[in-house]
């Protein structure tokens, strides 16, 4: 079946329909990593969102469970040049047939690379997947929010409290590997609430969206982070940046592949990072923060990473946990779990 | 900035003549280097005594040596110049090597030359294999079981322990030369013999054998700060067990998940950093297919092969960058010159596959052995871009020039099943082509998988493309609808097949597409997948989707390339693209250039306006010009690659520039030929074509002997050969696969000539002749030549100038051409014109100052030769310059090293003196150091036939011993260790032994004016030396 995808421009691609779900609509963002879809697709980032792979060959290695980083898919909608329509080795499911299972609409045969090209001049706006004519009223995108209920991992002695804003399981995965416990709680959690966990840290959490969604929590965020030592991840850091009276913006079509490069403006030593964000934070407005830059994006010079002066807060605009993409800062996590072993430390003997 | 502001002057060391396993690729990155050091305001000086190349050119270095690559004349060069650094990582292994002597020799430190980028000790890290594995165990990275011998036995006691298969690779060698699989103890001993004497260091690494891992590559850069990133990945096609050189590659990898990918690209990092190297590096892994398991296979602390490879598949350019990072820049203070917006610290992001091929030269030796192992013998590659898998395929094989029709090997479809199944078990070069010739008869891919360990998901790629070719040739041109046809040109298939499987022209094809708008597009190579705004002026087609570009309105010429290196079309047409495009842009063409070879420097989209990376075909190259607008192509420079698309190109309202397809074809027919010269009465050799056997043996009576026999329009000599008997020559129409017509001439025994005329129509000018030493009967490209002519009377090279110009005003032609005389006594023939530059046309270039191509280029564009000042430009050839032909025979088992009419060598090295002597010596020491050193004066020379016994004598005056059969048996003088040479000089119709001989890195003389000239200069170097004692 033919299908299309149409910006708020009016600008339609086409392409041939997979699936039995004939209709879409979402903010349209592209991928540029050439592999990690099966992450991509299930990252909570992208939560209600289309996305575009630049890469033409998707579902060449099929689809794991196991690579998955929640429960299930959640873009809304899957646009590609090609897609893998055969049988693989072994267990391994067809991306097809899996994103049929799950309902998820996917266009193939379209020409991503203009489509690229037209999300780069007019940036991550609106988008329908459609089969038949659409009204204009279909660019009205709802909001999604981040819904989890408590959960838990590991047996390690420390334990980090996990604020959830739709969190990544290597995220988890990576606390669990250096020895922690981890609590996964809801971005809405009380403080009490939090409190009675005992935590000895706190991991902001990656997420979809504008932070500022997120604003009527802030003072108990900056609670917590005057408090315990923070690492704030993606959506995460720009909450924290926020909380502080830093002010945060939307890039014109955001940062999402496997391939930024960003700068440790301490040793100058400039790394790879898995990246997926709109938003950053905006250099001018930390100045009264109290937050210093820690890593800058070697191309534009965006925010890309935070240390504050005052409290044990850190954070990333990327994503540390890799999963899809470079697995060069797993150093983050052993930094922020030995800030916390030294504050527990600290506090122990005070 | 750089931080080494004290470096002004950089020696570069370039990687010597072409072998198989160091190519034109070093060409590339050499240039590169050169480029990037005088961007930054560096002297520049190179030695490399390879003339076909870009890089010894006076454009892109200040100073050129043309000199042996070795420490004696490298210490020469730096008394002389006293560069302030060296740069030895862009001339492939050779550079390496001498670096690493030079240094071992404590010549840098006593010139006090900084080794710039990678230390020594680090390259040592990388290159010793013992070193290696300690520092892999130390960083806890997994390599296969093995152990480091020096002799047979420990080798046999280490395959007892593991079992085997086991793998043998000899320290410091190129292209994996001297190793490979054994898979018994006979197999193990023979191996590591070979490797041992192969070993400059006698070391051999036998390994535990992973055949049948993915075979995963990492191109690496870092800098001095330690920042690292992975310009691409690559997987080979072909499973662990075929040299990567040998191997289908494709880039990015297609069947690693990302865990498998990040892993991977993890390890190399931890590698790079741990061996500091400051630069470009390659990291070859082992992937398991199902656990993702990895073992490593291999480093190499420099730009490579894949190096190249990577650069012409992303955009990124690897030794441009690796040579600012050893001037001491990082990574994010250098732009990415691709988008010009964002930095060189950034991994290229890919939208489409690249394909690479290996380019074989069996079609050329069919006796040789053609089984693939670690042991490279590809001689050439082409590589294609696509946004479509089987079409990224299908426009490889199109590259290769082989005998295919469409995606099918001729030669394949008739073999039986079983034979096919042992070929696609054992793999030789056609074992791309056997997958999909038994997909073609319905074996599954399950099955294939289980004999060839390829990767389910290629087979199922290769598979798709096999169904629909059946799908649609139960179709026709009337039948098929639009859709189908746009799958069908989406996957690659090209007019010329489907107009064979539906029985039509291919031009009713093209009408057809016209009529419904199938048309290819053209996307830009960007690095960034479109996420930034890119000015590369690099595309590739496809079909689907919007162009890229939108061309501009200017005058543009089109300079078609010469695809992959081939044994008689090597590098110096690239050499000659690429002066093309420079002098088109000088005269304010657009200059396009359209190739498919990924070493080259025509490839490098910086050369041209525009690059185009497509198979070198009349359609591939029609929809080009097409896209652009161009009515004007110049095909003179690509080899006979090029000039062979003359006549279809004309028949489509191109005008070919110079070389019209009529003139082409007047020189190349031979019937058409002979009318040619008779008509201006020029002497020619009697000759015919013949149609059959029987015309054959009659044309052959009435020359009479001896006869030269050869088929029509051919690259290298390819299938000549002279026969002196006529019952050779029977029993040769009997054997052999011959395809009529074929030319057969008498055969003069005389002195061979060659000029490159440059001609406007009216005048000419002829640079310098070249002088063949060995007597007619040995291909021009294997034959050891001078210039200025040593032998030749003053009478003589004035009759080859009028002989010439008569030509030149006869034939319908402008721009360069060649012309080769052959002469006896006084007398003067003219053997053949070749409507196209030749290989001598850069070697005449460089030794007298003229830049041939470069003129040739305004001729075609209407300059008359009298405006281009070619007299005030020429030196007057101040020097003698020798060219002396460089053999891979010894990585080809099977292949004669006998002279004969076919070619046979795969590059050239010159020496230039102001004495004949001193350029000899210096052209026959720099052509061989692949094999035994022949200049300690000792050692023996087995010496086979009356002449050749005779001739031996002169040797043993210089301290060699003579061997002859009578003295001791063949067989035995084979297996003994002072063996040095092999002198017979009638071995043309029984090589057996000849071919033995080479594998051994022995010289092997079978012509005696070759061991003549050798004489001659050992006799120049041991007098030399006594007067050094005296």
């Amino acid at each position: 079946m033919k299908g299309c995808i149409t910006l708020t421009n009016g600008n339609s691609f086409a392409g041939e329909w997979l699936g039995d779900n004939q209709y879409s609509a979402g903010e349209v963002v592209f991928y540029t990593g050439m592999t990690g879809y099966e992450q991509v697709l299930t990252d909570p980032s992208y939560q209600g969102q289309i996305v575009v792979f630049s890469y033409p060959f998707i579902g060449n290695y099929g689809f794991q469970p196991e690579s998955m980083e929640s429960a299930k898919i959640q873009v809304s909608g899957v646009i590609m040049a090609e897609c893998f329509p055969f049988q693989l080795e072994g267990d391994r499911h067809s991306l097809v047939a899996y994103l049929n299972e799950k309902q998820i609409p996917a266009l193939t045969n379209v020409d991503t690379r203009a489509l690229i090209q037209q999300i780069r001049k007019e940036g991550s706006v609106p988008a329908v997947m459609h089969t038949e004519s659409i009204t204009a009223d279909s660019f009205q995108l709802e909001e999604c929010w981040p819904r989890t209920a408590v959960k838990k991992a590991g047996t390690g002695d420390m334990h980090i409290v996990l604020i959830d804003f739709g969190y990544k399981k290597s995220i988890v995965n990576s606390l669990v590997n250096e020895g922690c416990s981890v609590t996964v709680v809801p971005f809405d959690t009380e403080m009490s609430d939090i409190e009675k966990l005992n935590p000895d840290g706190f991991v902001f959490s990656n997420g979809a969206g504008d932070p500022m969604r997120f604003s009527s929590y802030f003072h108990r965020y900056k609670n917590i982070a005057t408090r315990y030592p923070v690492l704030g991840i993606c959506l995460g850091h720009q909450i924290l940046a926020l909380a502080f009276g830093g002010e945060t913006m939307k890039l014109k079509f955001g940062h999402r592949g496997a391939n930024h490069p960003v700068m440790n403006v301490k040793t100058g030593k400039v790394s790879m990072s898995s990246q997926n964000h709109s938003y950053v934070v905006k250099k001018e407005s930390l100045k009264s923060t109290g937050f210093n830059i820690w890593f800058e994006n070697v191309n534009d010079k965006s925010v890309e990473g935070l240390v504050h002066s005052q409290y044990e807060i850190s954070s990333v605009q990327f994503h540390p946990e890799a999963a899809p993409g470079p697995q060069e800062h797993a150093q983050i996590f052993q930094d922020f779990i030995k800030t916390v072993q030294h504050k527990e430390k600290v506090r122990s003997y005070a | 900035m750089p931080k080494q502001q004290d470096i002004k002057k950089v020696l570069v060391i370039g990687s010597g003549p072409i072998v198989i396993g160091q190519a034109a690729e070093f060409d590339y990155s050499g240039t590169q280097a050169c480029k990037a050091l005088k961007e930054e305001g560096m002297e520049v000086v190179l030695i490399n005594n390879n003339p076909a190349t870009i890089m010894t050119d006076k454009t892109f270095a200040d100073e050129i040596y043309f000199e042996p690559l070795t420490v004696e004349y490298a210490e020469q060069i730096i008394k002389q110049e006293k560069p302030d650094g060296l740069l030895a990582t862009v001339g492939g292994q050779t550079g390496l090597n001498l670096a690493m002597d030079l240094d071992e020799a404590d010549i840098l430190k006593k010139y006090n030359v900084r080794l710039l980028g990678t230390d020594i000790h680090s390259i040592q890290k990388a290159e010793d294999r013992d070193a290696f594995r300690s520092l892999m165990h130390e960083l806890n990275e997994p390599v296969p079981e093995s152990e480091i011998v020096f002799s047979v036995h420990d080798a046999l006691v280490f395959a007892e322990e593991t079992g085997y298969p086991v793998i043998v690779r000899p320290a410091f060698t190129l292209g994996g030369f001297g190793g490979g699989i054994a898979k018994t103890k006979q197999d193990l001993s023979t191996l590591v013999k070979q490797g041992l004497s192969a070993s400059p260091i006698k070391q051999c690494l036998i390994e535990k054998s992973i055949a049948g891992y993915k075979e995963i590559e990492y191109e690496v850069m870092r800098d001095e700060n330690g920042t690292c990133i992975t310009v691409c990945n690559m997987e080979n096609v072909d499973p662990v067990g075929v040299h990567t050189g040998d191997s289908v590659v494709v880039a990015p990898s297609q069947t690693l998940t990302d865990d498998e990918y990040q892993s991977l690209r993890k390890a190399s990092l931890t590698i790079i950093n741990a061996l500091e190297i400051v630069g470009g590096c390659n990291i070859q892994f082992a992937l398991h297919p199902h656990n993702s398991e990895y073992y490593l296979i291999e480093v190499n602390p420099r730009v490579s092969r894949s190096s190249a490879l990577a650069s012409k598949a992303t955009g990124y350019p690897i030794a441009k960058i690796a040579a600012k990072l050893a001037l001491g820049y990082n990574l994010h203070e250098l732009k990415n010159p691709v988008t010009g917006t964002t930095f060189a610290s950034f991994e290229p992001a890919l939208d489409y596959v690249a394909v690479k091929m290996p380019r074989w030269p069996f079609d050329k030796f069919h006796q040789a052995d053609r089984k693939l192992g670690t042991q490279m013998k590809a001689t050439g590659e082409v590589m294609a871009l696509e946004r479509n898998m089987a079409s990224a395929f299908q426009k490889a094989i199109r590259s290769l020039e082989l005998k295919t029709n469409g995606m099918y090997l001729k030669e394949l479809t008739s073999v039986e099943e079983d034979v096919l199944y042992e070929l696609a078990a054992e793999a030789d070069d056609r074992r791309f082509f056997v997958v999909l010739e038994l997909l073609r008869r319905g074996v599954s891919t399950d099955k294939i998988h289980e004999i060839t360990k390829i990767t389910p998901y290629f087979l199922s790629v290769f598979n798709q493309m096999v169904q629909l070719d059946q799908t649609l040739t139960k179709l026709s041109l009337e039948t098929i609808e639009e859709p189908q046809l746009q799958l069908a040109k989406k996957f690659g298939f090209s007019d010329q097949y489907l107009s064979g499987i539906w029985s039509v022209s291919k031009q009713q094809v093209r009408s057809k597409r016209e009529e419904l708008n199938i048309v290819p597009s053209y996307k830009m190579v960007d690095t960034c997948a479109a996420e930034f705004e890119a000015k590369t002026t690099y595309f590739y087609s496809s079909w689907t989707g919007e162009s890229d570009k939108k061309p501009a309105e200017k005058k543009k010429v089109a300079v078609v390339g010469s695809g992959p290196i081939r044994i008689g079309q090597g590098v110096e047409f690239d050499y000659c693209c690429v002066h093309s495009a420079l002098a088109l842009n000088k005269m304010g063409r657009e200059a396009i250039l359209i190739n498919n070879n990924p070493e080259t420097v025509s490839t490098d989209y910086e050369v041209s306006d525009s690059l185009y990376f497509e198979p070198l075909t009349f359609e591939d190259i029609y929809h080009v010009l097409q896209f652009e607008g161009i009515s004007e192509v110049i095909l003179q420079f690509g080899g006979q690659t090029s000039i062979n698309l003359a006549k279809e190109l004309e028949e489509a309202g191109i005008q070919v520039l110079g070389s019209p397809a009529d003139t082409v074809d007047q020189m190349e027919d031979r019937d058409r030929f002979y009318q040619f010269l008779d008509k201006i009465s020029i002497p020619k050799l009697a000759g015919f074509t013949a149609h059959n056997e029987e015309e054959t043996k009659k044309f052959a009576e009435k020359l009479g002997l001896p006869v030269l026999v050869r088929p029509s329009y051919v690259i290298g000599g390819s299938g000549m050969k002279v026969f002196n008997s006529y019952r050779e020559l029977a029993a040769f129409l009997q054997n052999e696969l011959v395809s009529y017509p074929i030319l057969i001439d008498t055969f003069l025994q005389g002195i061979e000539a060659e000029v490159d005329v440059l001609t406007d129509g009216e005048e000419i000018f002829i640079p310098g002749i070249f002088e063949h030493i060995e007597g007619t009967g040995v291909h021009s490209g294997d034959s050891l030549t001078v210039t200025p002519p040593q032998t030749l009377s003053n009478r003589i090279q004035d009759q080859l100038i009028a002989l010439s110009k008569k030509i030149a005003v006869n034939m319908k032609y402008k721009g360069l051409f060649n012309i080769q005389f052959a002469i006896k006594d006084e007398d003067v023939y003219v053997i053949e014109v070749n409507p196209r530059a030749s290989r001598t046309a850069p070697i005449m270039s460089k030794i007298t100052n003229v830049n041939l191509v470069q003129k040739a280029t305004e001729l075609l564009l209407g300059t008359p030769l009298s405006q281009l000042k070619l007299e005030q430009e020429h030196n007057g050839q101040p020097f003698i310059t020798v060219k002396a032909p460089v053999y891979s025979t010894i990585k080809l088992p099977g292949v004669s090293p006998v002279l004969c009419p076919m070619m046979t060598s795969t590059g050239e090295a010159i020496g230039t003196d102001i004495d004949y002597t001193e350029a000899l010596v210096k052209a026959l020491k720099g052509s061989t150091l692949q094999l035994n050193n022949l200049w300690k004066f000792k050692g023996t020379i087995f010496a086979e036939g009356e002449a050749a016994k005779t001739e031996a004598k002169n040797w043993s005056q210089l301290g060699y011993s003579i061997v002859t059969k009578e003295d001791m048996p063949f067989e035995v003088w084979l297996k003994s260790d002072e063996k040095i040479a092999y002198m017979n000089f009638e071995a043309e119709t029984d090589s057996s032994k000849a071919k033995h001989v080479v594998l051994e890195r022995i010289h092997v003389w079978s012509r005696q004016e070759t061991a003549q000239s050798f004489l001659q200069a050992a006799l120049h170097i041991k007098n030399k030396r006594k007067e050094v004692l005296i």
